[in-house]
């Protein structure tokens, strides 16, 4: 493509870097799947990875389960296009990490043995609070999932030339490789790969980026004021309604402790205090991230330019590719092009486990089987529930061609923040939670958050072409998730269940000394 | 008090002086770091919704208060979780440790 002359870019055709890339983190990625396949015999091993992960290793894992192209084109973009607000957007992807490390880490692994709605049944009639935790689980995951295959599909559109469908069904088939036939193994050693990709190639482009500004972030910020003005490095529209700023924090931060794929991943240390320690090394991770991700946007928005930023992507998706094509030229394209495209790999892998595990391991084994699975029915009906998950996800992914669906990821927060965190939450620490207390305040929560959303500017005005929303924010949170502890607390005090409470107390030696834990 | 020579029932561990502490203790520390987290985040919303100016106000150049206290919120979220880390292996553990020895095996 040209732009009047001014920049040439490769970004929409396959390049040989791109494709050279793309075809050794595949391959690389899949002989890992193998090395991990043939040490997966057990349910432990599929679930868990044996719970043989170090902290280390697992903060990377963590790290690279959650920051997704999302985070890093799409904060790079809006950086980038609208400046400073991209920062303010930044911070509040890191602060829900503290308050899992102070709320409910250790609790977590301690409790459960393969997934959160371990914790949250632990004491409590198996079946319905089971069932519950799996809806709210599998609500979160269809929501988070959906939007990340949509953005697959039109990233590798747009950076490869690719059609969309056969984009998804190419992110699908890989995917469903590495959790298939490697599980749990393979997904974190495929996450840990992608975040050292990822945290390499973005300081490399940081560090790129300041070297033409002789790594000076003050001369950079007075290049973009230079170019757009100072209201680019001042808060525009983001936070302009503090109600719904602040709702979009919680969801965020507390969000983030009732995401399933988050969590599930904590029970692969091989205890609390490793999982407690992985909480801090992705943190540490995760920080630096979204410390220097707006250095790359505001390089973007300096040297290339929010013209060519938006015609090549109106979202601004393309900033970061475009700056590393300009100061690395078409190789180092190829390797950020590549670096995305893991990226999405890995998230979507460990999405697709988690759902696969909800239906698994919390529906078939518990709440259909009540516990009496061998090993083998087990990992068969695993395998079998992430083929089903993983075809959904793919489905879903070109039904939604097209759409735009950034708000999912906004609503599989709330969801989880407003269902899936309350329960959580309430059955560590309160002995009168009980079973239903647990089954409504996920069932509340989760749904409150979808009529909220719907019935926000979101879907009512932007969507469905309404005068004005009937609820006035863009994130529920704010409501839903108080909805979600409210229902969680007046039911429990309407519907006794004093074993229930009996056992709360027997069961504070595991929660805190970690006796009997898995 | 002297060391127990038979392993204590899960009853008289859970109702002696020092896990009800440990208990305590953790919630207090834990819940004392989530208000300091709120007040960091929160604070730095709220600000930037009622006092633009400040945050727009240019530091040195072009550099705003602003990008250094974003830069603030990040890094002191991770300091937080440190501090967490630095209490747990020196209050907590050893704490743990001492009430598991105590404990009956299971």
């Amino acid at each position: 493509m040209f732009f009047g002359g001014l920049m040439q870019t490769t970004v929409g055709s396959p390049t040989l870097s791109a494709i050279v890339s793309f075809l050794v983190i595949v391959a690389f990625t899949l002989a890992v799947t193998y090395w991990a396949a043939r040490r997966t015999r057990s349910t432990r091993d599929f679930y868990a990875a044996g719970r043989s992960i170090s902290p280390f290793q697992n903060g990377l894992a963590l790290a690279g389960d959650y920051m997704s192209a999302a985070s890093f084109l799409g904060i790079a973009g809006l950086v980038a296009l609208r400046g400073y607000d991209g920062m303010i957007y930044a911070t509040g992807w890191l602060v829900g990490w503290p308050a899992l490390m102070f709320l409910i880490a250790e609790p977590l692994r301690n409790l459960g043995k393969f997934t959160f709605a371990d914790v949250v049944a632990f004491r409590l009639r198996q079946v319905p609070v089971r069932v519950a935790a799996a809806f709210g689980g599998i609500l979160t995951l269809l929501f988070y999932v959906l939007a990340q295959m949509v953005g697959a599909g039109n990233l590798i559109t747009l950076m490869f030339g690719l059609p969309y469908e056969w984009a998804v069904i190419i992110v699908g088939a890989v995917m469903l490789a590495y959790v298939l036939f490697g599980g749990m193994i393979a997904t974190t050693w495929v996450q840990i790969i992608k975040a050292i990709l990822l945290l390499f190639g973005v300081t490399l482009l940081t560090v790129l980026v300041l070297s033409r500004f002789h790594f000076s972030p003050g001369e950079l910020y007075s290049a973009v004021a230079a170019r757009y003005g100072q209201t680019a490095l001042e808060p525009g529209g983001l936070v302009s309604d503090p109600v719904d700023a602040i709702s979009l924090g919680l969801a965020l931060m507390f969000g983030l402790l009732g995401l399933p794929h988050i969590l599930m991943r904590f029970y692969t240390v091989p205890n609390a205090r490793a999982a407690r320690w992985s909480v801090l090394y992705a943190t540490g991770f995760i920080g630096y991230f979204y410390l220097i991700i707006p250095i790359v946007g505001f390089g973007a928005s300096a040297l290339v330019g929010r013209e060519i930023i938006r015609k090549v992507d109106a979202g601004g998706n393309m900033a970061a590719p475009l700056i590393a094509e300009l100061l690395g030229g078409t190789p180092f394209l190829g390797f950020i092009a590549a670096v995305a495209f893991a990226t999405i790999l890995a998230v979507v892998a460990g999405l697709t486990l988690a759902g696969a595990s909800a239906l698994s391991h919390d529906i078939f084994t518990h709440a259909i089987r009540k516990g009496n699975a061998t090993e083998h029915e087990q990992i068969r009906v695993a395998r079998i529930a992430t083929i089903v998950f993983g075809v959904v996800a793919v489905v879903l992914g070109i039904l939604f061609k097209g759409q735009n669906v950034a708000f999912m990821v906004g609503l599989a927060f709330a969801i989880a923040a407003s269902g899936n965190f309350p329960a959580l939450l309430l059955s560590i620490v309160w002995a009168r939670f009980n079973t239903a207390g647990a089954v409504s305040s996920i069932v509340a929560g989760a749904l409150m958050a979808v009529v909220l959303i719907v019935l926000s500017p979101t879907i009512w005005v932007d969507l469905l072409h309404h005068a004005a929303p009937v609820f006035p924010l863009r994130n529920p949170a704010i409501v839903s998730m108080p909805v979600g502890f409210l229902t969680g607390i007046i039911a429990s005090f309407v519907a006794r269940e004093p074993e229930a409470e009996a056992r709360f107390h027997d069961e504070k030696l595991r929660t805190y000394l970690g006796i009997g834990a898995e | 008090m002297y060391d127990s020579p038979v392993p204590e029932t899960p009853r008289v561990i859970l109702d002696s002086p020092e896990f009800r502490r440990l208990v305590a203790g953790r919630w207090r520390v834990s819940l004392a770091l989530t208000a300091l987290l709120f007040i960091l985040y929160y604070g730095y919303i709220v600000l930037i919704a009622t006092n633009r100016q400040l945050v727009s106000r240019p530091v040195s150049g072009a550099t705003t208060t602003g990008i250094l206290i974003a830069t603030g919120v990040i890094a002191g979220a991770w300091v937080l979780t440190a501090a967490y880390v630095v209490w747990a292996n020196r209050e907590y553990d050893p704490a743990v440790a001492e009430l598991r020895a105590r404990a009956e095996k299971h």
